[in-house]
């Protein structure tokens, strides 16, 4: 994926001094988790695309993943709890040419704004949505989640969780998300190549981000470290070729391992006409 | 050359764990938080700034010198790979 588009490249300091509020940092992430490598990576892929950051306009929930935009200096709406793909879709209708770029988490967008997640998926706004998901609900303390997987513990399920999890990537593609993938934080080059195609991409995109939870999930699942934790969401994690590959033509053993694994890569290309452009093309209808 | 910002350094030692050169080792002394920030081992760097993208807290900057000839090729396959 070698862009004729390529812009300047630039080091990790010149990185931190453009895009960082430097009377921010550091930043308030505990020890060990991922969202600080997500926001590294956005900024990668916002500069590597070239995007403007006065057309730019970044958006966020509750949570600790939407902490992130304050750290952006750029222009950045905190919206309320689970909402932020309802704000997105104002901002985006009402100035179709800014780029808007939405940080939520996994209880921000499927827990309790599970309505305007699969809306906005049905309108396809030309956004890109960025879905931190640490399988908790972390900054409250730890609750289950509607991602939690079965059996691990959180502070309303001690016994272990018995409610099966919702797979938000599955959801993104049959609501009619035009991108979707899943990385996890552990491997650097991937998702930041994935949300620069997101953000060329023409409709919504849908990027889910595996980052560990060292603090409220880990300590709880017989993590203590941080490094057994980062350790797990790689050996359970499996390329989505390969996932295929085994399934086809693998043996009865291979594909037994299948079954506790979580599938990672890019799911869904395709077009669609977003929203925004229907109606503009409807005001024009009738000029 | 890697630029450690010990003041952003939380102790994670995720650095260390995923360099593949084992460039980065703790260090003797401790930071404003009460953690060892890592610190370089001479001679060891390749610069392909995996440090710098795996770090949480901001706090790595891979910075090219004149010991590092690999460099420029290692930034121009990072962009490339899928």
């Amino acid at each position: 994926m070698a862009d004729k588009n390529e812009v300047d490249v630039i080091d990790g300091k010149q990185l931190q001094d453009k895009y960082l509020r430097e009377e921010m940092m550091p930043h308030i992430f505990c020890n060990g988790c991922g969202l600080g490598n997500v926001l590294d990576y956005v900024l990668w892929a916002v500069e590597k695309e070239g995007l403007d950051l006065d057309k730019t306009v970044f958006l966020s929930g509750i949570g600790c993943s939407s902490r992130i935009p304050g750290y952006i200096n750029a222009d950045a709406l905190h919206t309320t709890h689970g909402r932020a793909l309802a704000f997105a879709t104002g901002v985006k209708m009402a100035n179709p040419d800014l780029n808007v770029i939405v940080f939520t988490g996994d209880g921000d967008c499927i827990g309790i704004g599970g309505n305007h997640f699969i809306h906005a998926l049905r309108r396809n706004l030309d956004i890109t949505v960025i879905a931190v998901n640490n399988y908790i609900y972390g900054m409250t303390g730890g609750q289950v989640a509607p991602t939690t997987p079965e059996g691990h513990i959180g502070t309303t399920a001690p016994y272990g969780n018995i409610e099966p999890p919702f797979d938000m990537c599955e959801m993104a593609k049959a609501a009619g998300a035009t991108y979707v993938a899943r990385w996890p934080v552990f491997r650097p080059h991937q998702p930041i190549n994935s949300i620069r195609e997101g953000i060329r991409n023409k409709g919504l995109s849908f990027i889910e981000m595996m980052s560990p939870c060292t603090t409220a999930y880990g300590r709880r699942n017989r993590f203590r470290k941080i490094e057994d934790l980062w350790a797990f969401y790689e050996d359970k994690t499996i390329l989505i070729e390969e996932y295929d590959k085994i399934d086809r033509f693998g043996t009865e053993e291979e594909k037994e391992e299948l079954d506790d694994k979580i599938k990672i890569g890019v799911f869904k290309r395709s077009t669609r006409k977003p929203l925004e452009e229907r109606y503009r093309d409807l005001l024009e209808e009738f000029k | 050359m890697i630029e450690v910002n010990e003041d952003y350094c939380k102790g994670c030692n995720l650095c260390i764990l995923y360099c593949p050169r084992d460039a980065l080792v703790e260090s003797e002394e401790l930071n404003k938080k009460g953690v060892h920030p890592p610190v370089e081992v001479e001679d060891r760097c390749n610069g392909c700034r995996l440090c710098e993208l795996i770090c949480p807290d901001f706090a790595i900057v891979v910075v090219e010198d004149d010991r590092l000839p690999k460099m420029k090729r290692t930034k121009k396959c990072s962009g490339m790979i899928k």
